[in-house]
């Protein structure tokens, strides 16, 4: 069955409003299904939160195609990566090549909040040399599973090319996040972690910035292989001409680290949610974000912003005087923190 | 005000931050670190003591200090003052010599290397032919004799260092004016001493190893008499009158001499072997005293019989039927006499001996009967037992100050009541301008009270909490306990003892409330005593109490110590700090976190199983709170002391290695001049850092999970009234914070003053906050209404605080390893926090609050997060927006016991340890600093050498000060602490041996 509707690109409003509108279009009101879209390389995508909803809205050209099927009945394995193209035998995965040749097809489950373990991330900002690679830590008993180590690695630099120390991944563990995501090698060359170089900093320090960010982390490398590279369109040729760390401009990564921090700190949030105990965990609160992204923006920006943005000492003053008057009622906002009875979990 | 905490750029809150904010390097305290070195000037009346490290610290009055470092880091091996001058000769064992002044220098004066030198022979000769061993600066302190291995004396001269050639007296010049058929060339090999004659400056007398000695004419180029012993030589000592001298020899004897002008060959007046008839230890060195009644003083080192008494460590004093040989714990380096320096005085009548062993300095007052010993007001040997924690108290009130001096003082009744002997130079710091408490806690199961109000870090009272216990060691069995006639008549002196009778008396964790004179410890057992002030000796019982940690917790076993036995009935205490209570943890395991409150009478404890709340007005245990994770094995299995002090005592070791192998770093370089070795040192730096960096270490990346080891290990405990279960009342509470990153927090009742004996204290769990980030909770905080930390218990009701403001919204700040975060209260929802490792790199070691003052205007003051880092570095964050202000580098980050030991004050100054004796001081105030600021007078020098007059040149010195000669001293410090932890070899092995534990 076929219905063609059309959209506001620019308002598509939440996930729920869709789902509904979807089972309104196609009068099934309490049939459970399960959505997917083809994206631009004509993979089939799931549509389940508001972000890969979004994200589908915002790529359609203009038609946007969408599947609806039955969750009882539904095919899992449809969805993923290549899952169209490979019916198509047209393009071959320029990133993981040998991912479907060698391993048995893994069918890949479709969890109740589908989430992505890993990404890269930045392309377009980025040297071709590099590669910026998000690991999702949380929802997944997976460990991160990846080893560091000291070496040295050559630069170009004014006085030409010398021999710098350098922190390099040194290790996989088989069956570790790093290793399933297939964005990670050994002798990488780290380059950043989260937004902050790390040339200067020793192994320790570096150690200790990938553990904090656990739960979150985003590694710039330098693949020791570089025949995998992202191949650029012409959109971004400007900055490709950037092939070494050395020689990128001085600002690029503090304005990458903002964009990041912020990113960072929406994703804690979902974060947040996932502690690991057996209580219950609270859903993730985009409006609990404020806070959090707001301290992680001022660290960055200590030296153009002065104390809270008005928006959150608004939130702040709202909070504190909540305190007396409405200390059982729900606090919209303050989803991060839930009280079960003496226990809190943050 | 709130303006100020406003961060950026803001021009008025930079201005404010130079006002309040500024890192020194102020002073070093305690025992200097592997000294090698003495020197004694009795006209400045300065004493020098030289290091391993190539340190040079000069001391007089009280306050009286100067430090200087030699670039090259060598071995001190000799010091000499010049006669009648503030200059210094040092020799180094890369057999350079550095002369030193204290000049003036814009207005202040301090020690600065003036030249060095290295003596060169003929191209060709071997090293030894100019290798010194033997500097003797003579009183016209135009030249500098220097005799050397090959027997040569050079003469060179001053401040130039320019050898005299045709000065030089050669073994073979010496040898042709000796009419003895049995001296060879051999004889002159090795100039062991050079003394100059005390009456005749044209004099000298030149001792050669081989047991030759001569008396030199230095005018007519002669020898005037010659000696011929019949052992090796170690020393010479003129007599005061010049018609004798004394020789001390490898055998154990010493011999006089008589000098007469006929150039006969002389024969010994008396040889004696003060420990014979066995064979003996050599004596290194005597001293020959005159007084008044004729008996003279003859002092001198070793000379122990071989066989039972070789291993001691001891300087002898015979006057007269007098003698005891005093017996030292550690190695003695050189000793002096403080004796009459009048040069019209017709006796020497020695006053004071002045011993510089490896660990200690130790004087002894040669006035008084039984010779006792002198309490030294510095230089106090921090290390007499390894100090296991410290803990500061500022501002104590001048009522519990003179308690504990009085208490202190009836210990030190064994003194002597001799002034400080060794005075030279004014302090003119002012007065310190609070009085100041540092409680160091050590191995034994002692507390050490000291005074760090000012520049000289002083003893004031030493508590023992052995007594409660009943340990292996029978504290009767004294073996230094020798009957009347024995012989040698050896007398221990000196505190320095290292050996713990039981590790399980170490103290752990000291808390001093200086209100109600309050204190508790705990130690390594799980031991906690609370203790009170008593004026009066007393006899009396400690009423005891088990906690135990696991409740209902099945099935574990404790593998680690057995918790201490303690004694039945009454114990007698002496004045002082006298134990009531004791609370032992069970399992045993080290106390790793400690509260007390002395207002609701409450004290807190907690190890790595759990913590407890103990009422020590009904003596009562509250509740007890397991913090255990169900997997962590190691915590209940095994003592997590004997982990960590196995991993301390490594590191410990390897320092000890890395020391040594600094100073064993002999002769490199001896020719070369100072910018060469000092590029090869670089290089070696460079090299051995990239060696370092490309060793194939590996760290593996993993998230936190609730599983590891050790999550139970209580961190922090923090006691505060405030607003826990609803906005509307405020009540006592107890915060604990653990390893796993959990924060518990427990409402407590406390009944009413008048019902306080009769109603139990209550408590009931209100809030468990888990981190999620899971890093060690380090620190918990509670901020009142106007976002002004809690006052401390009782502070308020003592006038010393304001009241905290209650009407306001409290606030929680937990720090942990990583992040600072603050939460809102009653209801705990999340404010605001600071990223520390996941921007930097760096992990929280310690953190405090510090109240800053402007050093502009007393109005202003605020208060801070000092915060001290795993890489050494030192960070001032606000409060309550936690904007990171200013960030110094204090302590190497290698320096892992240095980072460890650090303890912050309340007004921003702070402690660490820069080697097992000594604690550097340091201040991040404007306002408050302590640092050594002094006058030396020189007397006028006339033409007369021996005449001095009292009008005195001021020199002001100052070890640093404010703005930019600050500069100099940061990087002296810094130099001094490379010199103590330059060999990345060794780091690599600490490194890779704390991987292990990892």
């Amino acid at each position: 069955e076929f219905r063609r509707f059309s959209l506001e690109r620019s308002k598509p409003g939440k996930f729920e409003e869709f789902y509904g509108l979807l089972q309104h279009v196609h009068k099934i009101p309490n049939v459970d299904v399960l959505v997917g879209y083809t994206d631009i390389h004509g993979d089939l995508l799931p549509i389940n939160n508001d972000d890969n909803y979004h994200k589908a809205v915002s790529t359609a050209n203009p038609l946007l195609r969408i599947f609806i099927q039955r969750k009882e009945d539904a095919d899992y394995s449809a969805f993923g990566t290549d899952t169209m193209t490979r019916k198509k035998n047209v393009l071959s995965n320029v990133l993981r090549p040998d991912n479907h040749k060698k391993k048995p097809h893994i069918v890949i489950s479709m969890p109740q909040d589908f989430r992505p373990v890993s990404s890269i991330i930045d392309v377009d900002i980025l040297p071709e040399t590099h590669r910026r690679v998000r690991l999702y830590k949380y929802g997944t008993d997976k460990p991160l599973g990846f080893y560091i180590r000291d070496g040295s690695s050559v630069r170009v630099t004014p006085h030409g090319l010398e021999k710098v120390p350098g922190i390099f991944i040194s290790r996989l563990v088989p069956g570790g996040l790093a290793q399933s995501t297939g964005l990670l090698a050994v002798n990488d060359e780290v380059l950043e972690v989260n937004g902050i170089e790390v040339s200067g900093k020793s192994l320790d320090q570096v150690t200790d910035m990938m553990i904090a960010n656990s739960r979150n982390l985003i590694i710039t490398v330098r693949p020791a292989n570089q025949r995998n590279n992202v191949v650029r369109n012409s959109r971004t040729s400007g900055s490709s001409g950037q092939s070494t760390e050395s020689s990128l401009p001085s600002s690029t990564p503090n304005i990458v680290g903002s964009l990041l921090q912020e990113e960072e700190s929406d994703e804690e949030d979902i974060i947040i949610e996932d502690s690991g105990e057996p209580q219950q965990i609270p859903k993730a609160a985009p409006a609990s974000e404020s806070i959090e992204s707001l301290s992680q923006i001022e660290l960055l920006h200590e030296s153009t912003q002065n104390g809270f943005l008005p928006s959150s000492e608004m939130d702040l003053s709202h909070s504190a005087g909540s305190i007396s008057m409405e200390y059982e009622a729900p606090e919209p906002g303050r989803k991060s923190l839930e009280e079960d009875g003496t226990i809190i979990t943050l | 005000m709130r303006r100020f905490l406003r961060p950026g750029h803001d021009p008025v809150r930079e201005r404010l931050k130079r006002d309040l904010f500024q890192f020194n390097k102020t002073v070093e305290h305690g025992f200097p670190h592997q000294p090698s070195a003495l020197g004694y000037s009795p006209f400045l009346r300065l004493m020098a003591i030289g290091t391993r490290s190539g340190a040079i610290k000069l001391y007089g009055a009280p306050g009286v200090e100067f430090m200087g470092l030699h670039e090259e880091n060598n071995t001190v091996m000799q010091i000499h003052f010049i006669p009648d001058q503030c200059q210094l000769v040092t020799l180094l064992d890369d057999n350079s010599l550095h002369l030193w002044s204290l000049r003036q220098h814009g207005g202040a004066s301090e020690l600065r290397e003036e030249h060095r030198f290295t003596l060169k022979g003929p191209p060709g000769s071997p090293p030894s032919a100019t290798q010194v061993t033997a500097v003797l600066p003579h009183s016209s302190r135009e030249v500098l004799y220097l005799g050397t291995e090959s027997g040569n004396i050079f003469v060179v001269e001053l401040p130039s260092f320019r050898v005299l050639e045709d000065r030089t007296i050669t073994p073979e010049a010496v040898l042709q004016r000796i009419p003895e058929d049995n001296c060879s060339r051999r004889s002159c090999e090795l100039v062991e001493a050079l003394q100059e004659h005390p009456k005749n400056p044209d004099q000298i007398l030149i001792g050669y190893s081989r047991a030759l000695i001569v008396l030199w004419d230095l005018q007519n180029n002669k020898a005037i008499q010659h000696f011929l012993g019949s052992q090796q030589l170690e020393n010479l000592y003129w007599q005061r009158d010049g018609s004798k001298f004394i020789s001390c020899h490898y055998d154990g004897s010493y011999t006089q001499w008589a000098v007469s002008s006929d150039n006969k060959p002389a024969e010994p007046l008396e040889n004696t072997v003060p420990y014979g008839p066995f064979p003996c230890k050599a004596i290194s060195k005597i001293y020959w005293q005159t007084t008044k009644n004729g008996l003279p003083y003859i002092i001198f080192q070793g000379g122990m019989p071989r066989a039972s008494y070789g291993d001691r460590h001891s300087i002898s004093v015979i006057h007269g039927s007098q003698q005891t040989a005093f017996d030292f714990t550690s190695r003695v380096i050189d000793f002096f006499i403080i004796f009459s320096s009048d040069p019209a005085a017709e006796f020497d009548d020695p006053c004071a001996l002045v011993v510089l062993a490896e660990e200690e300095l130790v004087v002894i007052d040669l006035k008084s009967a039984g010779w006792p010993a002198v309490h030294p007001p510095y230089l106090a040997s921090l290390h007499c037992s390894a100090i296991t924690c410290s803990h500061h108290v500022s501002n104590i009130p001048l009522k519990l100050w003179e308690r504990i001096i009085s208490a202190g003082s009836k210990q030190n009744i064994h003194y002597s009541s001799m002034p400080w002997p060794i005075d030279g130079g004014t302090n003119i710091a002012p007065d310190p301008p609070q009085r100041d408490l540092l409680l160091t806690g050590h191995e034994d199961g002692t507390v050490r009270f000291w005074d760090a109000s000012g520049v000289c870090l002083h003893l004031l009272y030493k508590l023992s909490t052995v007594r409660v216990f009943l340990t292996d060691a029978d504290p009767n069995d004294n073996m230094n306990t020798l009957g009347e006639d024995e012989w040698p008549p050896l007398r221990k002196v000196g505190t320095f003892d290292p050996y713990s009778d039981d590790p399980r008396l170490g103290i752990q964790k000291i808390y001093l409330c200086k209100y109600s004179g309050y204190l508790a410890v705990a130690g390594t057992a799980g031991q906690v005593l609370v203790m009170e002030l008593n004026d009066e000796d007393a006899e009396h019982v400690v009423d005891h109490a088990e906690a135990d940690l696991l409740q209902d917790q099945e099935g574990y076993r404790w593998k680690g110590h057995e918790k201490l036995r303690t004694r039945e009935g009454p114990v007698r205490f002496e004045a002082g700090f006298q134990p009531f209570v004791l609370v032992q943890c069970q399992p045993p395991a080290v106390v790793t976190s400690l509260a007390l409150h002395s207002e609701w009478k409450l004290v807190a404890f907690g190890t790595s199983h759990g913590f407890g709340l103990f009422d020590h007005q009904q003596k009562r245990l509250v509740f007890v709170k397991c913090t255990l994770h169900p997997s962590d094995q190691l915590a209940l299995e095994g003592p997590l002391s004997r982990v960590k002090s196995l991993k301390k005592s490594l590191r410990q070791s390897f320092r000890r290695i890395r020391r040594s192998r600094v100073s064993s770093r002999k002769r490199r370089g001896a020719g070369g001049n100072a910018s060469e070795v000092q590029e090869a040192n670089a290089k070696f730096d460079q090299d051995a850092l990239q060696e370092m960096e490309l060793a194939p270490v590996q760290r593996k990346i993993e998230a936190r999970s609730a599983e590891d080891s050790f999550t139970g290990f209580v961190r922090t405990l923090y006691f505060a009234d405030t607003f826990l279960r609803d906005s509307s009342r405020h009540c006592p509470s107890l915060w604990a914070g653990t390893n796993g990153g959990t924060v518990y927090a427990f409402c407590l009742r406390v009944p009413p003053a008048e019902r306080r004996m009769d109603e139990p204290v209550r408590a009931e769990q209100a809030k468990e906050i888990q981190l999620m980030h899971r890093a060690p909770v380090v620190g918990i905080l509670v901020l009142d209404g106007r976002s002004t930390p809690l006052p401390e218990p009782l502070e308020v009701a003592h006038d010393l605080s304001k009241s905290p403001d209650m009407q306001g919204s409290h606030q929680l700040l937990v720090v942990s390893e990583e992040q600072f975060k603050v939460f809102t209260l009653p209801k705990v929802s999340s404010k605001l926090k600071l990223k520390l490792t996941a921007l930097e790199g760096c992990r929280v070691r310690k953190v405090t609050v510090a109240n800053f003052g402007s050093c502009k205007t007393d109005e202003y003051s605020e208060n801070d997060l000092a915060v001290l880092t795993n890489l050494g570095d030192i960070q001032i964050i606000s409060l309550p927006f936690l904007k990171l202000q200013i960030r110094y580098p204090c302590i190497r980050k290698e320096d892992v016991s240095g980072i460890a030991s650090c303890v912050f004050t309340k007004y921003g100054q702070g402690f660490y340890l820069i080697s097992p004796s000594e604690f550097e001081r340091f201040s991040l105030s404007t306002k408050w600093l302590v640092e050594p600021r002094c006058i030396v007078d020189m007397p006028e020098v006339t033409s007369n050498n021996h005449v001095h007059s009292k009008s005195g040149t001021e020199n002001a010195a100052r070890k640093s000060s404010p703005g930019d000669s600050g500069e100099d001293e940061r990087k002296s410090g810094r130099l001094m602490e490379h010199a103590l932890l330059n060999d990345e070899k060794v780091l690599k092995e600490i490194q890779s041996t704390l991987e292990g534990g990892r």
